[in-house]
């Protein structure tokens, strides 16, 4: 294919790439290095109150914005250096506390929260995602035909539900006395208030995301199932091999490559945890990295949007990324070395 | 299973557990989703009730008068049973017999649309009419004993206005699609087709693209948006718009985000469509876009639909995006519902968001029922080939 059908091909895409998430990707780079702020002035004001005989009068200093001809406030973005990611990262008071070995004021900072949250949500669920997916995959390889789709249609509907709604509908069931809260209260014998502290919100999130992918990896894990080369398995038993050797030595192997697809992708998605701290409203206890950028761009009481925060809390979420995907991309890159075209 | 050699075939204990494991993971998966449905239709004090048997048969809810009686649930079913049952053996007869040939999809859209009218008529028009005339004279049979309410919905698209956001995410999901996959479809063929360095690093690009996560690129879209009039009315002139709360922004920008994913899979199902077919086409004289219109297009509409699903539902699905670019006169279904559960002041409030998270998921429940085949071929699409 000639360069020019390529490109002609391409174009479209590679334009809306470049203009949507290349171009934005810079502007935050830049942006998490500057501050936009209202030019402000000190203007000497006299308040006079109408009094007994004669008028009080006071005069303050008030601080105000300076307008421009359309009565728009005039702003100034000025190069700040690494001033933002000081006011995300809070170092001083970060090093203070490891210094002190006060875990928990290190917990104060929102960033180190965040990422204390984001990493343990990631390691967490990535083995539970992969051992539930697979076991499903197993069970479902084992019924008869027949009843395997209505099987499969039931484990989609966790994935496919809007994840949002999703943490609804777990969160409904646990929120005040919902039956769940009130099952585990019998159970238990005591009273529980499961929104109210941080661990169990957590759990609560990670039950939800290992419900929501665990049929993501049980489809793939499924297909590659189909793919097992019998003439192997009858192989392993024949030379004696039990049933768990079988799945340890023949079965797991074989699933290996979808196992690193499954683990990549759900590690990508699973940094970016968001929708549970919306779904449970959750903020007061636990935050994650990308609701942390989230929360800076929403605007606060006064209408202001802290943009150059959230640029540099963007760019810090943006390095356990690229170190998240060297590892793939290596391989990637090996792959393509190794294959001929 | 009889054709498995005996000593592959497994012992019962094993083959009960796994079964039973099964059972269980159904029941983990299709619950929360089967209860949030059942408490849209109760009133407050059953939807929240501790007891599930309450918030099952709703005894309040019956007391305030609303509730089906056994005939109401007989009638309701049999319905049900008969549309099933007509869209199985009756419907595809008469689409084939009545669309002209070779449209034959055209003839299932309007054939579907229509049914489903027919479908709404009777069961929420006709059939409530009729037992309500029935259910008196019945005696014992037509009193109500399952609880069942639908003011909920009725308070949440009505009075709510819930059907403007449910425009909003048809206007951007529609527009997410169609732009996606024209978009798409282009770049995945072209680098499906080259086997050039070129394509290669696009492709990897396209996934450190997919790996960002969507607040990052949101920070870089905002204050642009906000700020647009200002900057694009060199070029405009003075009508230029603020991009920000405009839906055709959103839709470019899911669009963009959409593309690395959309570029990556939409190339693996053009890989499986054999490199001859175009070449043949070539050889007697056809460009390579005439090929790819001629040749192509004909033969790739089960890729294209599989991965405008999947476009769908990052569109239908997202959070962070509209509820940060659009505002409250453009709010999509998703970030409106968030209004709703954190102003929970009342449990009736409570109850609204149950049934506007109902309303958000039945169009989701519909699209599994049609697609799963398609879905369950995306997802392994990615992982088998690629």
């Amino acid at each position: 294919m000639h360069f020019r059908t390529f490109a002609g091909f391409v174009g479209p895409s590679v334009f809306l790439m470049l203009l949507f998430i290349a171009a934005p990707l810079v502007g935050v780079f830049l942006g998490s290095f500057q501050i936009t702020q209202p030019v402000v002035e000190q203007v000497e004001v006299e308040t006079c109150t109408p009094g007994f005989l004669t008028q009080t009068c006071t005069t303050e200093l008030v601080t105000r914005p300076i307008l421009d001809e359309n009565g728009n406030i005039t702003t100034t973005t000025e190069w700040v250096g690494l001033t933002s990611y000081i006011r995300v990262l809070e170092p001083g008071r970060a090093w203070d506390a490891v210094r002190d070995l006060d875990y928990n004021a290190l917990m104060q900072i929102d960033f180190w929260a965040a990422l204390r949250f984001t990493l343990m949500f990631t390691l967490v669920t990535l083995p539970l995602v992969i051992g539930f997916g697979l076991a499903i995959a197993l069970a479902v390889n084992n019924v008869a035909r027949s009843i395997k789709g209505p099987v499969i249609f039931v484990s989609l509907l966790p994935f496919i539900i809007t994840p949002v709604v999703g943490a609804l509908s777990i969160r409904w069931l646990f929120i005040g006395d919902g039956i769940l809260t009130s099952a585990l209260e019998m159970w238990l014998d005591r009273d529980l208030a499961l929104f109210a502290q941080a661990w169990t919100i957590e759990l609560m999130m990670l039950f939800y995301r290992v419900w929501h992918v665990a049929p993501f990896a049980f489809v793939i894990f499924y297909a590659g199932l189909q793919t097992v080369n019998r003439d192997t398995l009858e192989s392993a038993i024949i030379d004696g091999a039990s049933r768990w050797d079988r799945l340890r030595y023949v079965i797991i192997p074989h699933l290996m490559p979808l196992i690193v697809f499954v683990a990549l992708i759900h590690l990508m998605d699973s940094y970016r945890v968001f929708e549970e701290i919306v779904g449970f409203s959750s903020q007061a206890h636990v935050i994650s990295l990308q609701w942390l950028t989230y929360d800076f761009l929403q605007p606060d009481d006064a209408g202001n949007r802290a943009y150059s925060r959230a640029s540099a809390s963007a760019m810090l979420t943006m390095v356990g990324i690229v170190i998240l995907l060297i590892p793939l991309l290596r391989r990637t890159w090996r792959d393509h070395k190794g294959a001929p075209h | 299973m009889s054709d498995r050699p005996r000593a592959m075939r497994q012992p019962v204990s094993l083959r009960l557990g796994s079964a039973a494991f099964l059972a269980f993971w159904c029941l983990i998966a299709s619950f929360p989703i089967f209860w949030i449905a059942v408490m849209s239709f109760k009133a407050p004090v059953d939807a929240f009730a501790a007891n599930p048997l309450d918030v099952i048969l709703g005894p309040a809810t019956r007391a305030a008068g609303q509730g089906l009686s056994i005939l109401d649930i007989a009638a309701g079913l049999a319905v049900l049973y008969l549309t099933v049952r007509f869209a199985m053996r009756w419907l595809p007869g008469r689409v084939a017999a009545w669309s002209p040939g070779g449209q034959v999809w055209a003839g299932w859209i309007i054939g579907g649309l229509a049914y489903g009218v027919a479908f709404v008529v009777v069961f929420l028009g006709v059939l409530p009419v009729v037992l309500g005339a029935l259910n008196p004279v019945l005696g014992p049979l037509g009193k109500p004993v399952l609880g069942l309410t639908t003011v909920h919905y009725h308070s949440v698209w009505v009075e709510n206005e819930f059907y403007r956001n449910f425009l909003n995410s048809l206007l951007v999901t529609t527009g997410v699609v169609i732009v996606s996959l024209t978009v798409g479809t282009l770049a995945g063929y072209g680098l499906a087709r080259s086997g050039s360095n070129l394509a290669f690093w696009l492709l990897i690009v396209a996934l450190v693209f997919r790996a960002l996560p969507h607040s990052v690129l949101v920070a870089g879209y905002l204050p642009v948006f906000i700020n647009s009039a200002e900057w694009l009315r060199p070029i405009l002139g003075d009508n230029a718009p603020t991009l920000y709360g405009q839906p055709m922004a959103v839709i470019a920008v899911l669009v963009s985000i959409n593309q690395p994913f959309t570029i990556w899979m939409l190339r693996s199902f053009f890989q499986n469509i054999p490199a001859e077919l175009d070449e043949a086409a070539r050889v007697d004289g056809c460009t390579h876009f005439q090929a790819f219109r001629w040749v192509i297009m004909p033969v790739m509409w089960p890729g294209v639909i599989t991965t405008g699903l999947f476009s769908f539902l990052l569109a239908y699905n997202d959070f962070l995006v509209t509820s940060l670019l659009l505002d409250a006169t453009n709010q999509t279904m998703v970030p409106a519902i968030a209004g709703y559960f954190n102003r929970e002041t009342t449990t009736t409030d409570q109850v609204e968001a149950v049934a506007a998270a109902v309303s958000i998921t039945a169009p989701l429940f519909l699209l599994v029922m049609i697609f799963q085949r398609q879905i369950v071929s995306g997802l392994t699409a990615g992982a088998v080939k690629g």
